[in-house]
């Protein structure tokens, strides 16, 4: 079995004659959280979405574990294994929290045509909800409308609706995204405790966290890798400091 | 061959074509800009035909008749964007689809208290009651004028669009909303002004067909749909979008109608074909839209950034 | 709310239960006091209220906002329309035909709609049901524009003879309760948390796993051949079919019911079908433009009360807002 679980292959994307990703190509290792960082308007986004299934690319390949699914469409990924949070917190908002995570959990227990049961009465569904609620610490608000949680509660609800898919591969797009201090590292002791069971492509400006979590780092600048590595590599690389860690060099620690 | 029938009818194509142009685009730039979806647009059309009609009544005069008639309906116009839509630009489409509709259910009563139930007829001046010929085809001058003024409007906008501070502001607007509104223009003003230009468009439209169709309670409400059809084909947003698609649904409609029968006798026989024929001409622009948004799902022109 | 458990009825299953008795009572009421057009109109309205109902599993749960749910209506009638000119009365086959040509209908242009979002969407739907109105507006022998007349209802072993007004009125009656049951339990099922959540944010549900053009397919295939069910009891009501009942603005006013009634509520439709109803009959009593008044109140119910009578009733019983599925 094959060490390379996500590979990249020259992928490309382009918008209006500009390349958002520049024949891109990056592996990501079984059971490894692999960091994607780069200035803003790298492109990052843009390659999550290509990894998701939501924007086709229009050159390259996607391939996990050894299957193309560049052509896959995005509902299909998740049930090879593939689950994703949003940077701009997607949640169905109308819904309770609980309704949300057993939705993710409908979806891969069994099909949806069923018109007559009681779905917030399935305990198939309810329980398992409720366990992937208490991992991320937001059982007590289950019956609440998800509208009213508050931002940090969103990022985690997203995390627990990404694992209730009991995915393989994670593409996390900046989980801390708006987070204070505290917020964040209960985000990042989260993200610890799943290294290992899952692999995981992590898109972060937090620099802190990166460096805590991430296995190997990539970088991206306008749509380009310029250099992939460990974080010691990647914190003494000279293409990376200029083009992005620029004068933090005492603070990148 | 019949020559003769052939040009008429590709005249009355283009006819058809430059009335959904007028129609359409009003329409889409008041949605395309305003992302307002105005139903009642057709009612417009309604009011210009029965203003042109009241005033060549009173003035005994057609071209007085559209002349007043224009900016009765322009202010018309004005008056239902500072009552109504206004309110409705930051409301769901379906709010907008709902109100405008009741605005549609008050003018068609409306016009039935002022004017009675029966239609009003517009009678053209003798100068236009004319026919001109072609060779050995004759065609009746209305018609005619009828292409001639909704191409110099067609080009007049054309120019408004490209020439003057409105029609960038145009432009603008149709790529980025905010944009615009974040670079200080006075965005009451604007939408208040492409409401106006809207109606005025609609009103010409119902105007010109008035002679031929005279002016009648409702007559709006069909050919709404049919100016939906075409800034959807054409693109929302789009006025060259509109005049291209505008073109191919009056040629497409009105060839359809008159030669499909004729086309589907070489196929099958000549009873099947006469039942048929109707229902599938009638269809046949639906048909047209459903296949252009099988391929580009965003119409023909769509605006740059949508 | 448990539909089993009364405890957990509110304002919503009292008025649902009230509703639906007021009705049943309705022919009772009207030989006792020689009024047959009080039977008429109610039939009518629970005509409308199941179309109304059915327009709502797709726009007020599922979102998808069509404004071509008349041709259904139409479809519905011209399936017993058209077998009655050839003389076929077995009541099933009309029926069936109905169900057939709804789904038929519905599957054509839900997979074409449903590529679509937003006003794209609304416009498509109005310009299918067009086309549909048209097509009968074309075809001569069945009436064309002069609509159709049917000698006879749809024919069903006994007791069921259609023939009899009260025996069709109470037949509407138990079409409505099917149908608002049908769509409670559907609401509450797997598939109904899918249609509700693709509403809600279809891109999540895409990632989390769901063919959400699908199940909103079904979905509308769903509503629609309820849709033409309701347009076979409305044939059979009127025995008059004309293309008009597919006019774009029929659809308009089944919208309107299903707003006036307040959308994503089970009931809701059926009240606003009833006000609907009522008002136009006191309306048009008063006045022969109450076409404008009824017009006005449209706008107004837009502008001020979106919410519709459903949204009233709540705030008069002091609830706070919620929409169906957002309580546990």
């Amino acid at each position: 079995m094959s060490e390379t679980f996500l590979e990249i292959r020259d992928l490309y994307k382009s918008y209006g004659g500009i390349a958002a990703t520049d024949h891109v190509s990056l592996d990501v290792r079984r059971g490894e959280l692999h960091a994607v960082i780069g200035p803003n308007g790298a492109g990052k986004t843009t390659l999550i979405a290509q990894l998701a299934g939501e924007v086709p690319p229009d050159g390259g390949q996607v391939i996990l574990d050894g299957e193309d699914i560049t052509r896959v469409p995005a509902h299909r990924r998740s049930h090879m294994g593939l689950a994703r949070s949003f940077q701009i917190t997607s949640l169905m908002l109308h819904m309770t929290v609980i309704d949300n995570v057993a939705l993710a959990i409908q979806s891969h227990t069994g099909h949806s045509y069923r018109f007559w049961r009681d779905a917030r009465k399935d305990t198939d569904l309810t329980e398992p909800a409720l366990a992937a609620l208490a991992h991320v610490g937001l059982a007590d608000r289950a019956g609440e409308v998800a509208d009213t949680l508050s931002h940090g509660e969103h990022r985690q609800l997203e995390i627990a609706m990404a694992l209730a898919t009991e995915p393989t591969l994670m593409l996390l797009d900046e989980p801390m995204a708006g987070m204070g201090t505290e917020e964040a590292a209960r985000m990042v002791e989260t993200l610890k405790a799943l290294k290992g069971t899952k692999t995981m492509l992590l898109i972060e400006h937090d620099m802190d966290a990166v460096f805590a979590l991430a296995d190997r780092i990539t970088v991206l600048v306008y749509g380009k890798v310029i250099a992939t590595g460990s974080p010691d590599e990647i914190r003494t690389d000279e293409a990376v400091r200029r083009a992005y860690l620029g004068d933090e060099t005492a603070g990148a620690a | 061959m019949d020559w003769a029938l052939l040009v008429t009818q590709i005249l009355n194509g283009l006819q058809l074509g430059i009335l959904l142009f007028l129609l359409a685009a009003g329409l889409t730039l008041i949605f395309g800009i305003m992302d307002f979806v105005n139903l009642a647009h057709g009612s417009l059309y309604m009011m210009g035909a029965f203003f042109c009609a009241t005033f060549t009544e009173l003035t005994d005069s057609f071209i007085l008749g559209v002349l007043l008639g224009l900016p009765a309906t322009a202010l018309l116009g004005l008056a239902v964007e500072v009552t109504v839509a206004r309110y409705l630009y930051t409301r769901d489409h379906l709010d907008q689809v709902l109100a405008t509709f009741g605005l549609i259910l008050c003018f068609d009563a409306g016009v039935q208290y002022l004017w009675g139930p029966a239609g009003l007829a517009v009678p053209l001046p003798g100068w236009l009651r004319g026919q001109v010929s072609l060779g050995e085809i004759v065609i009746p001058s209305y018609r005619v004028m009828i292409v001639v003024v909704g191409l110099a409007v067609a080009v007049g906008l054309w120019w408004l669009v490209n020439n003057t501070k409105m029609g960038m502001l145009i432009r603008a607007g149709a790529s980025n909303r905010t944009m615009v509104s974040a670079l200080g223009v006075d965005i009451a003003k604007l939408f208040a002004g492409l409401f106006g230009l809207g109606a005025v468009l609609a009103g010409l439209a119902g105007m010109m067909i008035a002679p031929i169709t005279e002016a009648t309670i409702g007559m709006g409400n069909q050919i709404i749909i049919v100016a939906f059809v075409v800034i959807i084909i054409g693109g929302i947003g789009s006025v060259k979008g509109a005049f291209v698609a505008a073109m191919l649904v009056g040629l497409i409609d009105t060839m359809g109608r008159s030669f499909l029968d004729t086309f589907m006798k070489l196929l099958m026989s000549d009873q099947n074909a006469e039942t048929a024929a109707p229902a599938i001409s009638a269809m046949t622009i639906y048909i047209l839209m459903a296949a252009i948004l099988a391929v580009r799902p965003q119409g023909l022109f769509p605006p740059k950034g949508r | 709310m448990d539909i089993f458990s009364v405890r957990t009825w509110g304002v919503r299953g009292w008025t649902t239960l009230i509703g639906l008795l007021i009705l049943v009572a309705v022919p009772s009421y009207a030989s006792a006091n020689d009024a047959v057009f009080i039977q008429d109109l109610f039939n009518r309205l629970m005509i409308l209220g199941i179309a109304a109902v059915s327009l709502n599993l797709i726009l007020g749960y599922g979102g998808m906002i069509s404004f071509g749910h008349a041709a259904y209506l139409g479809i519905g009638a011209y399936c017993v329309g058209i077998p009655a000119y050839y003389d076929v009365e077995p009541g099933w086959q009309h029926f069936g035909l109905a169900i057939i040509a709804s789904a038929a209908y519905a599957l054509v242009t839900g997979a074409i709609c449903l590529r679509t979002k937003g006003v794209y969407f609304i416009m498509i739907t109005m310009a299918f049901s067009q086309m549909v109105f048209f097509a009968f507006v074309s075809i001569e022998e069945y009436g064309g524009d002069d609509g159709l007349v049917i000698y006879f209802r749809s024919v069903f072993p006994d007791p069921f003879d259609l023939e009899d007004a009260a025996t069709l009125y109470y037949v509407t009656w138990g079409f409505l309760v099917a149908s608002l049951f049908v769509v409670h339990r559907i609401v509450r099922s797997r598939f109904g948390m899918v249609i509700e959540g693709s509403k809600d944010n279809e891109r999540r549900m895409q990632s989390i796993g769901y063919d959400t053009y699908t199940y909103r397919l079904v979905c509308y295939v769903i509503s629609g051949v309820i849709c033409g069910i309701a347009g076979a009891l409305l044939g059979n009501f009127t025995t008059f079919i004309s293309p008009d009942m597919l006019n774009w603005t029929r659809s308009g006013e089944l919208i309107f019911m299903v707003v006036l009634g307040g959308s994503g509520t089970l009931f809701g439709p059926v009240m606003g079908a009833a006000a609907f109803v009522l008002i136009e009959e006191a309306l048009s009593g008063f006045t022969i433009y109450w076409q404008f008044w009824f017009g006005l109140m449209l706008i107004g119910v837009v502008l001020f009360a979106r919410g519709g009578i459903d949204g009233l009733l709540r705030s008069a019983f002091g609830l706070l807002g919620r929409r169906p599925g957002g309580s546990r």
